[in-house]
């Protein structure tokens, strides 16, 4: 009964935006705007085949490999920055100058330096979606409680052992909110990268599609877009309860004082 | 002055010492300036007392009397601007290994994302004690101050004073020599105050462990303690250094309505309002001619 509740509350929207795309779709015949069904039909046709190997999965692959990267190089570099004042000092005007730039103008440039590879869209995704962690991690790392260090450090718990049992699940919180940001900054940046000059993936085929007006396959694949951006949310959920479990407890019981 | 007619109390200004190596702990002409941009704040002036294995003492003084810093001082997590700290003969430069520190805000000193079996495992399992050995003593721990029951559970899912039985356990199970505790019970209610002060008397005859009790309750201090170190207000000397000579056995009805502990308690107090006045101990006054009123 709880499960049929809740799988109502999750497709009733979706359900009820679609008919109404099906009504006002009905008995027109808007060229760059498809029915649901001749979309569907598209979609079936376009993705479930051999694209899957030759443009999703390479765009998939990319893009974790690029989020991967990003999540470890922020949170080391932000443990390290946030832990050495001196380093901060050093680096927070240089890290805010970085941040300020469009990740996609570093396309054109990485391309010319690295090439048309997918070390290049992978070092796309890194330069946008490193951002996020790292200043969250900083941050998080700055904020750790007072009394919770000293107390650490009066039982003698410092070096690996003090980032393993403080500073990481102190700055827990701070650095999931960085990792979701980074989450959909890739996935916009995946479908960039492959915009230029490129071969083969996700963005590319829907720019393919929509300069030789193949409309209801451009369509497709933007749901396929989203489809992706769906799942991604759903892993982060579904990780996040699991890792910051005490978090969410925690702030339950300070909001019911 | 009528504090020193109290029958039985003989006034001791500067802190109690003992002769070569009998002290547990000793803290020697300790000295704390807070350098800041609005200038020097002299937090403690001149502190020297020595604290014997196995001792019970209290340290109370009024608000801002600089306990916690001379506290932290001890406990190697600050450093002094002049004198020393000595656990066992050896200089205090960082947190020692067989010193534990049980803090006020307890909702702030146990990590919330461990359990609280966890919590009171984490300094044994960073000391690489063995497994077999540290289930024991985490257990006798938990047993020790009434929470086995409990240790699934996270610590904010508990009330206030059974949290500070969680740090009370941790500290316990550290098997420390010397135990500090920073106005522990200053948060929790009346009631679970009595509980807890009557369970580090039974912690402490127990292990035999040495106790430096920071507090600013006087009814708390006389109840606890063997010896009561009161101190003055900031800039922080020892105003008295008091032996609390109740009978061994203590409990919360008996004991609070003896005659000698209103006596004491009675004392204790005078004492600090002499000290909030900016009353000084004679020792203290020949290096410090700003104090007002005088000893005599």
């Amino acid at each position: 009964m709880r499960f049929l509740k809740t799988l109502g509350y999750l497709l009733a929207l979706p359900l009820i935006l679609v008919a109404i795309w099906w009504a006002s779709t009905l008995g027109e015949t808007n060229f760059f705007v498809p029915t649901p069904a001749l979309l569907a039909e598209a979609f079936a046709e376009t993705w479930f085949g051999e694209r899957i190997f030759s443009d999703v999965l390479p765009s998939i692959g990319r893009l974790v490999v690029g989020v991967a990267s990003a999540i470890i190089i922020g949170i080391v570099a932000g443990l390290l920055i946030g832990s050495v004042k001196w380093l901060r000092d050093l680096t927070e005007p240089v890290l805010e100058f970085f941040r300020a730039i469009p990740p996609p103008v570093l396309v054109p440039v990485l391309m010319l330096l690295m090439g048309i590879t997918d070390g290049m869209k992978v070092a796309v995704i890194i330069s946008g979606c490193v951002w996020p962690v790292l200043l969250n991690t900083i941050e998080g790392v700055r904020a750790i409680d007072g009394v919770l260090s000293d107390s650490a450090h009066t039982y003698g718990i410092h070096g690996w052992a003090r980032i393993k049992y403080l500073v990481l699940p102190s700055a827990g919180p701070q650095i999931m909110a960085g990792i979701r940001q980074c989450l959909s900054i890739g996935l916009i940046l995946m479908v960039i990268s492959e915009m230029f000059a490129s071969s083969s993936g996700l963005g590319f085929t829907i720019v393919q599609f929509q300069r030789s007006f193949a409309i209801p396959e451009m369509w497709s694949g933007i749901v396929v877009l989203g489809l992706i951006g769906v799942a991604l949310s759903f892993i982060f959920q579904w990780t996040e309860r699991r890792v910051l479990r005490w978090y969410h407890g925690l702030r339950e019981v300070e909001n019911a004082v | 002055m009528q504090s020193e007619t109290t029958p039985g109390t003989t006034p001791a200004p500067a802190g109690k010492t003992l002769p070569g190596n009998e002290a547990m702990l000793s803290v020697r002409n300790l000295k704390k300036v807070y350098k800041t941009d609005g200038g020097d704040i002299e937090a403690v002036r001149n502190l020297t007392f020595d604290l014997k294995a196995g001792e019970l003492a209290c340290l109370v003084g009024p608000s801002g009397s600089g306990k916690t810093t001379l506290l932290k001082c001890i406990s190697g997590l600050m450093a002094p601007t002049e004198g020393e700290v000595l656990l066992n003969g050896t200089p205090v430069s960082g947190p020692p290994k067989k010193m534990a520190v049980v803090f006020q805000e307890y909702g702030r000193s146990l990590f919330p994302w461990m359990r609280v079996r966890e919590n009171v495992e984490l300094p044994l399992k960073n000391q690489g004690v063995p497994r077999a050995e540290r289930d024991k003593l985490v257990d006798d721990a938990l047993e020790a101050v009434g929470l086995s029951h409990v240790p699934q559970s996270y610590p904010w899912q508990l009330s206030g004073g059974m949290q500070q039985r969680v740090a009370i356990a941790r500290a316990v199970a550290y098997q420390p020599e010397v135990l500090l505790m920073d106005e522990p019970f200053a948060a929790v209610d009346a009631q679970t105050r009595a509980d807890l002060e009557d369970l580090i008397r039974t912690v402490w005859r127990k292990l035999g462990v040495t106790v430096l009790f920071v507090t600013h309750d006087i009814d708390e201090s006389v109840y606890l303690g063997e010896r009561v170190i009161i101190l003055s207000s900031s800039p922080t000397v020892i105003q008295e250094d008091l032996t609390i000579d109740l009978p061994d056995e203590r409990d919360q009805l008996n004991t609070r309505s003896l005659p000698r502990f209103t006596e004491l308690r009675h004392h204790v107090y005078e004492q600090i309002q002499l000290a909030k006045q900016g009353h000084r101990p004679a020792a203290a006054v020949q290096t410090d001619s700003s104090a007002g009123s005088g000893a005599a």
